[in-house]
């Protein structure tokens, strides 16, 4: 399975999540675990690019596909990835527990919509939890991550 | 919350998963997973078999037009359908209430087939194959077999399937009439706890009952025993199906 564009083999037993593989066998522990069953958004990643809830797929269902993860989206210690840089600019974390989430959801809404209205901007991020309730900056983020891309 | 331990197996080909589901005891079909998979990391789902059916890939993927309608085969996601001209065109119905299913992220990976085999009463997509009079093509090594929308739901998360059947193919109607598909739920993209599908001058309803269920327009409540839980009591989903459904038909 290609994690962030590096190969490698799956090993792990059938029944290990998408979300645990991730975090335990690949040490990619920016997916984070919230509910474990596809209500908080929290372990969303890109499955061939489009955003999924990696605690509803089977590592072994990745065999074969590409998986972006948050540690994937921006070079390590090179510029944040627009979305990343949205978020920081318009303080849209607190805990930051769901934020890589809400990242990759968003990555998913832009490449949808890449000038969002603000129906389609709450139908994004309707699916991801943020229980600091911080949806008003989230919101702006999104639109300033917007911008950010068209540049 | 992790999955129970089960066996896992990957069907390349059609054949192969009507095979394994015929010589395989309590084998369960995973297509998008986003039912089955809650349900395995509850453990409230314990297969001893999973056929994963998701390498089959593109070749029992299509939306195409047949028979005066739209066929939605077994891997096709429900964000596909969301996004399909052709089903935007045929049934626009179809494309509504798509949109109602859970989250985009959720689309990106469920399927419409799915969400018909799984049968869950208060989800959309089976009653509105029930107000389009649509039907599913059931595969097996015994040969296909068509199943008209109104015998195929049987029951809570039950349906007319053998255990040995894929649900190959969905078929939905060519319809260019009056339509609206109603909800009332917690939160966005949350399960509803009332809903109804209104096709011209039929309507169906879901959440109500253990199917979904065609109702009269002018008594849309007759003879309904919903079930109460903490996000509703029967009679607060009584006054929804009434007041859902008289907005549904007067739009």
């Amino acid at each position: 399975m290609k994690v962030n564009k590096v190969f490698d083999e799956v090993t792990c037993e059938h029944r290990r999540l998408l979300s645990d593989y991730l975090r335990h066998d690949r040490g990619l522990t920016g997916t984070h675990v919230g509910c474990e069953h596809g209500v908080c958004g929290c372990c969303t990643v890109l499955f061939d690019g489009k955003p999924v809830r990696s605690c509803l797929i089977l590592a072994w269902q990745g065999v074969g596909h590409e998986i972006t993860t948050i540690e994937g989206i921006a070079p390590p210690g090179g510029p944040l990835h627009p979305v990343q840089q949205a978020f920081h600019e318009c303080h849209a974390l607190q805990c930051g527990f769901c934020t890589p989430g809400f990242v990759m959801a968003v990555i998913g809404l832009l490449k949808q919509y890449p000038n969002p209205t603000d129906e389609q901007i709450e139908e994004g991020i309707a699916g991801n939890l943020c229980r600091c309730t911080g949806y008003a900056s989230i919101r702006r983020a999104v639109r300033r991550a917007a911008e950010l891309s068209a540049k | 919350m992790k999955p129970a331990q089960f066996e896992y197996h990957y069907a390349l080909n059609v054949e192969r998963a009507c095979e394994l589901l015929a010589s395989l005891e309590d084998a369960k079909v995973l297509a998008g997973g986003q039912s089955l998979m809650p349900l395995l990391n509850f453990r409230l789902a314990r297969p001893a078999h999973l056929v994963d059916i998701n390498p089959m890939g593109h070749h029992v993927a299509r939306i195409y037009e047949r028979d005066g309608g739209v066929a939605v085969q077994a891997l096709a996601r429900q964000a596909e359908v969301e996004d399909s001209e052709l089903v935007a065109r045929v049934c626009p119905l179809l494309s509504a209430a798509v949109r109602l299913v859970a989250h985009r992220v959720i689309r990106n990976r469920g399927t419409v087939c799915g969400s018909l085999a799984h049968a869950d009463p208060a989800s959309e997509l089976p009653a509105v194959l029930l107000a389009l009079g649509g039907h599913v093509i059931a595969r097996s090594a015994r040969g296909d077999r068509q199943i008209e929308a109104g015998d195929f739901f049987r029951g809570v998360f039950e349906t007319a399937l053998a255990p040995d059947e894929l649900l190959l193919e969905a078929w939905f109607p060519a319809f260019s009439g009056k339509f609206a598909v109603l909800e009332e739920s917690r939160r966005h993209g949350d399960f509803a706890l009332a809903g109804v599908v209104r096709a011209d001058d039929r309507l169906a309803l879901f959440g109500v009952a253990p199917t979904p269920v065609l109702a009269d327009p002018e008594d849309p409540a007759r003879g309904l025993e919903p079930s109460g839980d903490l996000e509703a009591t029967p009679e607060f989903r009584l006054h929804l199906v009434g007041v859902l459904a008289r907005k549904a038909m007067s739009a």
